[in-house]
């Protein structure tokens, strides 16, 4: 088991190399110079923007900053902004509020999703089931931004159940709302997948077995059926967790949140490539934990995967 | 093991006119056409026939395993110990399935929860037919794991069904089936999926049960050495009905019909070595449209008007055999047919 997650650690910084140095060659090729971005209309002195460039190592070749940049970042150092401020402290100024909003869409989701699903799943093929599959084609097919506009004038504005942005209401009142957006548009595939799943497990010969026994339907549900139909769920649900720590930008934008979101679009306009790479970074980190995550769980609901 | 005496008493599992439909996209498909069958308490029947035969609708059907829909059972009657099978309420039938009759499947691997310990599978039926604990469980789990013999049992209860072999996993398989001592075992096809070796250890144990239990047991098979190996009497079925049936050596020796006869003929044997295999040429009628008369006319040697206007009905011949075919004295005993 040690053996194992220690080889999954080690598999990590290959991928973690590769995604950082595309990053960072996106991050390079933007368009536009940071100095002058960061002056704008009244150009400083030759001399100067000289010093600043050689400072933050701006004329180096492409390969040599980017391998200053990593073997920083193996000693947790992401490197700072223009303003001299570590990019590790922005990032961790904004992450809170990005987690509490990714985490109560996720369990929200959890919850939408597989009652959803599981209903479905039960009710293969009748009026429930229809209903619930209208209900998912439903939300995949609009965008979430419209949802996101629509709840908020709706539930912000017009009924004023909570504030229709910004976060000063704090956990929960100030999240539920943008994280059930988050969680309904999310929930729609969550609730396909549980549900093609259980009705895939609810034809297995093993089924079949347990009714031999004599098994009420009930058990045959509850302590046969939906444990396997998890298993693909699982890997989905936890890949999913990380993705919505990177998907929240839009929302943070509507809803004012003051995530990494947020940070991370401002960084893109003033071209502050330091920070951008260090979310960037950082995303990928926290995707190959949780993904390491998953297939640790995977194991405990599937023993023909156990390590 | 057969024995007439038994066979004149109530007979534990009596099957009449049976009848089970499957609705398909492109019509009604009849997967049972009238089937009767009968076993005994200590008796082994085995139904013969190829797939698509019904065999396995037959069993399901006891079993009450069906899928409906797309099955509907249309008529007849399944008796055991003389109570109507198809009259009770769903869940007073489930209940029986355990205590009463159990089944063995073809492929234990997919008919092992993935995800359980097999000491957890076989426990289940103590825990929730009988409300043992669960060390309770357990341990009758690993006493009859050592009964199908299953090596080092008490070490192996935890572990799941990927970790056994094709053989133990069916003798858990087995095992579950025998837990509550069930007055009827259906064996669909125990040892298709198993090397040649690992089928006659299979074949050896689910005997030896039957015995040493007097369970009456149902073997469903479409390998004639399977048949005469295990059964005292064998129903052969062909196209959703029994044509021939009775004790299983006269039968193979001297079929009553012509299908059992050329069915006897394509096995491979000494005498036919360096020929060709003779093979039933044709194949079996289309369930969605069966013919009028007798559903193996169109490939039989005998057949005449007669077959093909009306279907041949299972008639008694004496000495608990009976055949369904018009022209039955004219087949010939396998013994004394040569090419």
């Amino acid at each position: 088991m040690m053996g194992y997650v220690l080889r999954r650690i080690l598999q990590m910084i290959p991928v973690l190399l590769g995604a950082t140095f595309i990053i960072y060659a996106l991050t390079f090729l933007m368009p536009g110079d940071p100095i002058s971005a960061l002056t704008g209309e009244r150009p400083l002195p030759e001399a100067t923007v000289a010093q600043i460039r050689q400072a933050y190592h701006l004329d180096d070749p492409f390969l040599i900053q980017y391998g200053n940049y990593m073997l920083g970042v193996f000693r947790g150092d992401f490197g700072i902004d223009f303003f001299g401020r570590p990019v590790m402290g922005l990032i961790l100024e904004r992450l809170p509020a990005t987690f509490a909003l990714a985490m109560t869409a996720w369990v929200l989701k959890l919850f939408i999703g597989l009652i959803i699903g599981v209903y479905g799943g039960l009710r293969h093929g009748k009026a429930a089931d229809h209903f619930a599959l209208v209900f998912t084609v439903l939300f995949m097919g609009i965008p979430g931004f419209v949802i996101a506009l629509g709840a908020q004038t709706y539930f912000g504005v017009h009924l004023g159940w909570v504030d229709p942005a910004g976060v000063r209401a704090g956990w929960p009142m100030a999240f539920i709302l943008p994280a059930l957006v988050m969680a309904i548009e999310a929930a729609a595939g969550l609730a396909r997948l549980t549900r093609t799943s259980l009705v895939d497990v609810l034809r297995a010969e093993y089924l079949r077995t347990a009714k031999a026994k004599g098994l009420s339907d009930q058990r045959i549900i509850w302590g046969h059926a939906l444990r396997n139909a998890m298993i693909p769920v699982v890997t989905y649900l936890g890949l999913s967790l990380a993705g919505m720590l990177g998907g929240a930008v839009i929302i943070e934008a509507i809803f004012n949140i003051p995530g990494i979101g947020g940070l991370m679009v401002s960084s893109i306009n003033n071209k502050e490539g330091t920070i951008v790479v260090g979310i960037a970074t950082m995303l990928v980190l926290v995707y190959l934990v949780f993904n390491l995550l998953v297939d640790l769980t995977y194991g405990l609901i599937d023993p023909r995967v156990r390590v | 093991m057969s024995n007439q005496t038994d066979a004149q008493q109530t007979p534990l599992l009596q099957v009449h006119d049976l009848r089970v439909e499957f609705s398909t996209s492109q019509g009604i498909a009849t997967a049972i056409n009238g089937v009767d069958l009968s076993v005994s308490a200590g008796q082994s029947l085995g139904i013969l026939g190829e797939s698509g035969s019904g065999k396995s609708v037959t069993a399901r059907t006891i079993m009450g395993l069906l899928d409906t829909p797309p099955a509907r059972v249309v008529g007849g009657q399944i008796l055991l110990e003389g109570e109507d099978l198809l009259s009770l309420p769903s869940k007073v039938r489930r209940s029986l399935n355990g205590p009463r009759m159990a089944m063995v499947f073809q492929d234990a691997l997919s008919a092992l929860n993935p995800v359980h310990p097999v000491g957890r599978q076989i426990g289940e039926l103590f825990r929730v037919h009988r409300g043992y604990s669960r060390a309770a469980a357990k341990r009758a789990a690993i006493e009859l794991m050592d009964r199908v013999k299953i090596p080092a049992a008490s070490s192996r209860v935890n572990d799941y069904p990927h970790q056994f072999s094709g053989g133990m996993r069916q003798r858990i398989v087995i095992a579950m089936a025998l837990a509550l001592d069930p007055q009827l075992l259906i064996a669909d096809e125990p040892t298709t999926a198993l090397d040649v070796t690992v089928q006659a250890q299979i074949l050896a144990l689910l005997k030896e049960q039957q015995v040493e239990r007097n369970m009456g047991l149902v073997l469903i098979t479409h390998d004639i050495s399977v048949v005469r190996e295990v059964t005292d009497h064998v129903a052969v079925m062909y196209a959703g009905r029994v044509v021939e049936q009775g004790p299983t050596a006269q039968v193979l020796s001297a079929p009553r019909h012509p299908y059992t006869r050329g069915l006897a003929e394509s096995v491979a044997s000494e005498e036919l070595k360096g020929s060709r295999l003779p093979a039933i040429p044709g194949s079996p009628p289309d369930l969605l449209n069966l013919p009028m008369g007798c559903s193996f006319a169109n490939r039989c040697w005998l057949a005449t008007e007669e077959c093909n206007g009306r279907v041949p009905t299972l008639t008694e011949l004496g000495e608990s055999r009976a055949t369904a075919c018009f022209h039955h004295e004219e087949v010939q005993p396998y013994a004394a047919h040569s090419r």
